[in-house]
Order: C-alpha cells, then sequence, then structure tokens
C-alpha cells in the first residue's frame, strides 16, 4: 500500500498540508509537545518526504497519538497547514490498517470507541450522566457524585427533561432519530471504522493474553482506559 | 491600516432572532441549567425567537476529535441539523458547543474549498434520511449571540460586576475555548488576536478583565487526553498551568464560552486540591468558574441555585458575596419544590 496515496484521499489531508517550510512554529504553540515528548514539525517533514517505510513506522507509532486537537497549530501556520488535520488523517489510516493496536496510546481507541463511539448511537449524545461513572471519573468530585445520586430531582430542579420524550435538555431522543443516526453511520463508513477498531482490538487481546468481550467487562478495555507505560514525557 | 477600519475586519454579523438552537452534549450533564436560562433570556427578557428542536442529537463531535467518527460521517451528521433547521423554516444557527461552533465552521468552510465534498455529503444524507438541506446563513456559538445582547443585559441588570465592600471592578479572568476563535479566526468576535466575546460581557457588566501570561493556553481537555483514564495527566497540566499563571493577579473568577473548559477549570482545582492541598485563590476555596449564561443570569438578578451555581465543584458563596447578591443557603441543595435533598460529600480542601 503507498501510505501518501492514502492519506492523499482525506480531504483533511489535503486542505491540512500545502507545502510545510519546517519552521517548527506548530512546535512551539502546541500543548501536547510540552507535555510529550512530541514534534509535530518533524511528522510533517515525515510525511512531506513521501517515504513509504518512514509512513508506516508513523502509523504504528506512539507519537501521532499525542496531538489533543486543539487546532493551536492553524492559527499559527505561517503557511496556512494545519498539522492537526494531517494528525487527524494519519490517525484514520492507522485505524484502518490496524496499527493502532501496536501503540500503547493507539490501542486506546478501543476504550473511547466502546464509551464515547457507542454512546452516540444508544443515546444519541457523545456524553450522557450514565457515562460518568464516579470509578471511572474520580477527578469529578463529591458535587458530580451528588448530582449522579440525585439525578432525577437533581436535573428536574434545572429544568432539564432527564430521558422524557420532548424537547430540552438530556431529553430521550426518539428512535426514529437514532435510527437517521444509524442509517447515517451505516451509509458513511461510521460502522466500519467501529468494526475496524473492534476487529484489530481483539487480535490485540489475543496476542497480550488478556479477555476481551462484546461489552466493555473485560481486561483488555480496563487495560487500555489505565495503563501508562510513563515513557511519553517530555522530560 | 486607519485602526477602525482593522477592528471591522475583527467583526462578524450576529443574527439575534430567529434562531434554530443546537444544545451541547457537556452543558447537558455538567450545566443544565445554562441552556435553560440562555433560552430564557433571549425569549423572556429579551423577546426573541429561538426554536430548540427534540429532533436534533449531537453532532458526534467528541467522537470526531477523538477519532473514532469519520470526517464523512460527522459532516452527514451535521447536515442531518441542517435540514432540521431547513424544515423549521429557519437560517441562522445558535450553537451552544465551542467544539460543534467549530466543527459547523469548519465543514462549511470545507464545502467551499471543496464544492463536491457537498455533494458527496448531500447524497450520503439523502441515502440515508431522504433529508435534503439549506446552507445555514450564519452560525453563531451562543456567546457571540450574549456578546450582541451585553447591551440590553446591562440596561436591563440589577446588579454590577462591583465588590460592594471596596467599590472596585471585580478581577475577571476569561478563558476562551480553542475551538471557537483558534481554528476559524474570521468568525469570530476578535479573532484569534484580540477575542472579545467574554472581555466585552465582563466589561459591559461593570468588572475588570485581567491580562495574564497564559490567558490563550488550552485548557487541556484534549478530547483523547482526557477521555482515556492513563492520558488525564496531559489534561490537568494544562489547566494548572493557566491557574498557576493567573494566582499573582488574584481573580475574583473565571468566566469561559466552552462546555470543557468550564467543567475542567473547575473539576481540575478539585483535584490539585485534592492531590496537593494547592488552591489558587488566598482563602483555600478555589476561583469559582461561571458560564457566560450564569454571569449574565446573575447580573440579571436571576436566583443563583436556579443558575446551577450549586452544581460546580468550586463553591459560589464567596463570589455572591462579593457582587451583594442574596441567597438563602437553605434552599442550595434543595429539588424543584424546595425539599431538601441529602447534602454532597465536602472535599477535604475546597471547603466554602
Amino acid at each position: 500500500m503507498n501510505y501518501y496515496i492514502e492519506l492523499e484521499k482525506d480531504i483533511r489531508f489535503r486542505e491540512g498540508l500545502n507545502a510545510c517550510l519546517n519552521c517548527g512554529i506548530c512546535t512551539a504553540i502546541c500543548p501536547a509537545a510540552e507535555f510529550y515528548n512530541y514534534d509535530p514539525r518533524l511528522i510533517i517533514t515525515i510525511v512531506q518526504q513521501k517515504n513509504n517505510e518512514k509512513i508506516e513506522e508513523l502509523l504504528q507509532s506512539e507519537t501521532i497519538w499525542y496531538c489533543g486537537q486543539c487546532m493551536s497549530c492553524k492559527t499559527r501556520c505561517p503557511r496556512g497547514n494545519t498539522p492537526g488535520f494531517v494528525i487527524q488523517a494519519l490517525r484514520y489510516l492507522s485505524q484502518k490498517c490496524g496499527f493502532f493496536a501496536d501503540s500503547e496510546k493507539g490501542r486506546q481507541q478501543y476504550a473511547i470507541k466502546k464509551t464515547v463511539g457507542e454512546n452516540i448511537l444508544k443515546t444519541g449524545y457523545c456524553i450522557h450522566p450514565d457515562l460518568v461513572t464516579p470509578d471511572m471519573h474520580p477527578e469529578q468530585g463529591p458535587i458530580w457524585e451528588w448530582v449522579l445520586e440525585n439525578r432525577t430531582r437533581v436535573y428536574e430542579r434545572f429544568y432539564a427533561n432527564l430521558d422524557k420524550q420532548g424537547a430540552g435538555t438530556l431529553r430521550k431522543i426518539h428512535q426514529k432519530n437514532l435510527d437517521e443516526l444509524a442509517s447515517i453511520f451505516s451509509e458513511t463508513g461510521g460502522n466500519e471504522l467501529y468494526n475496524d477498531i473492534e476487529r484489530f482490538s481483539e487480535k490485540q487481546a489475543s496476542n497480550m493474553n488478556l479477555s476481551f468481550t462484546e461489552t466493555f467487562d473485560n481486561d483488555y478495555f480496563r487495560h487500555v482506559c489505565t495503563y501508562n507505560s510513563g515513557n511519553h514525557s517530555s522530560e | 491600516m486607519n485602526p477602525k477600519k482593522m477592528w471591522n475586519t475583527y467583526q462578524k454579523e450576529i443574527p439575534e432572532n430567529n434562531l434554530y438552537y443546537a444544545r451541547s452534549c457537556i452543558r447537558q450533564n455538567f450545566f443544565p441549567a445554562s441552556e435553560f436560562i440562555f433560552l430564557d433570556i433571549m425569549r423572556n427578557v429579551l423577546g426573541k425567537y429561538v426554536f430548540d428542536d427534540p429532533n436534533h442529537t449531537t453532532c458526534t463531535g467528541i467522537g470526531y476529535h477523538a477519532d473514532v467518527v469519520p470526517f464523512d460521517t460527522t459532516q452527514t451528521v451535521i447536515a442531518r441539523q441542517f435540514s432540521l433547521m431547513t424544515e423549521a423554516g429557519l437560517e441562522n444557527i445558535a450553537v451552544s458547543c465551542v467544539t460543534s461552533f467549530g466543527l459547523y465552521t469548519e465543514v462549511l468552510e470545507m464545502w467551499r474549498h471543496h464544492p463536491e465534498q457537498l455533494e458527496r455529503i448531500r447524497k450520503f444524507l439523502y441515502k440515508a434520511t431522504k433529508r435534503e438541506f439549506n446552507i445555514p446563513k450564519s452560525i453563531a456559538h451562543t456567546s457571540d449571540i450574549m456578546y450582541s445582547c451585553k447591551g440590553f443585559i446591562a440596561e436591563k441588570s440589577k446588579y454590577s460586576l462591583i465588590n460592594k465592600d471596596t467599590g472596585e471592578p471585580l478581577r475577571a479572568v476569561e478563558h476562551i475555548g480553542c475551538h471557537y476563535a483558534k481554528m476559524f479566526p474570521s468568525n469570530v468576535v476578535g479573532g484569534a488576536e484580540f477575542p472579545r466575546v467574554l472581555a466585552g460581557m465582563i466589561e459591559s457588566w461593570g468588572g475588570q478583565v485581567i491580562d495574564y501570561p497564559e490567558r490563550r493556553h488550552c485548557c487541556g481537555f484534549g478530547f483523547r487526553n482526557y477521555l482515556v483514564q492513563a492520558n488525564r495527566g496531559y489534561s490537568v497540566s494544562n489547566s494548572q498551568k493557566k491557574f498557576e499563571s493567573m494566582k499573582p493577579y488574584k481573580p475574583d473568577f473565571i468566566l469561559t464560552n466552552c462546555p470543557g473548559c468550564a467543567m475542567f477549570m473547575d473539576k481540575w482545582q478539585y483535584l490539585i486540591a485534592e492531590m496537593e492541598g494547592e488552591t489558587y485563590d488566598s482563602e483555600g476555596k478555589g476561583i469559582p468558574v461561571l458560564t457566560y449564561e450564569e454571569l449574565a443570569g446573575l447580573v440579571l438578578g436571576y436566583n443563583p441555585w436556579d443558575l446551577g451555581l450549586q452544581i460546580h465543584q468550586v463553591q459560589c458563596e464567596g463570589l455572591l458575596d462579593k457582587i451583594g447578591i442574596e441567597y438563602n443557603p437553605d434552599l442550595k441543595y434543595a429539588d424543584k419544590d424546595g425539599n431538601p435533598l441529602p447534602l454532597p460529600k465536602k472535599p477535604d480542601i475546597l471547603i466554602q
């Protein structure tokens, strides 16, 4: 496979990379470059060289998963490039090829698919109170725990329409709308990407001797959510 | 260039009436009252028409920026929202979420640059749902609209952002979501260099905006960097960098226009306090973080407990006392009929 040609099929790649002069302002402004051992300038240089072997290494690497997509690079590039868009295209290709499962940070895509990804089709929201559980989100603190413990009366207090039909905050999204959402996912490659993430993750779980199930109650999920080798820092 | 002419290039036209309202996933969870207050101010204080459509869904933005949703899928979901707007006979969208605002703007920009992509998405949407759509005449973030209405709100206000004991303006730190101003600067008030959207509100309502070194640094949401437990060090480190930078300027409150930023800057103060015993105010209680609807509601004289200030982790009584806003502590943790709810556990550090 010629990865550069594959990348060029992604409209974000065409929009995000014209000609990079390697000035490094994207790295200077990048919050991820400050925290991780990460250099978007270098990624763009590698991609621009069109060396298939080097691009494959990128697709298997940790480095493409560090970007937080704040898009500060878009504001500052003097040539109108958007390294963040190039990263999005690299991540998409990495998942389509299965390379994401080769890296610690890439493997985490399975956790995101199982939570936010599946929640979109199940509820019509990216985030729902049921998803933000205190065990997975201790940083949310005691007030959030209180909200969850008293959710019906608390959301009602703030005029929400929690899990009920009709308009309003946290309303139950009607099945006809969820059906349209599902149909869009099916038509546009959304389901296919979910299936790719699932398929390659299952294979990786087997390589790592970790349990893998249809729900996220499995060792592979717990591992990718919480494991941090500590080898990512810029320090 | 004439400075006046130059400033005109940083302006945008903001429709204030006949709006299709697109809600935010994060705000509905963490700031449920803010969206209600926006609609209440627009409809009942300012007399505008805003349509709250039960049929719209997430734009998929968080999934998209965490790379589990393909761009074609996200574009088609957004096209469906445009179709719902068209069906409602409206032309202008008011977007509650900054991630959605950035994406809607990105999608329109992409379609302008690549018209064949627009046709592709039209086909996808029709095949999936038999829907068609018009391109919106305008896309405004709801903070744009509040900014545009700031003068009317000031006229109707009951309180000013003035410290009632000293007579001095309250000191505010404003934080603008990255996807509001950094992606498409020409679509926002003041662009990426001089974003005025929140500063304009603060100053119109009597407060003083503090400049500080890391004012424009990301809050650290970073999508996958928060969603996955193992990565959250990235997220909190970015917020911590901002807190440390703003601390010497002694802000009375933080104002944000982004759902994630508001939530993170509130919750990360709790986490840092619990982990390191560090707070960024002089009294060890944290710096209150407000949404722009909460701030507008306070100056208009809404009951703070109707605004949902009690479900922030950093408590707000200190700020209410400075402004001179009256509140009933007994109704802080009560249901809609005023019946008491069980009290939340107290954090060890940020205690009001």
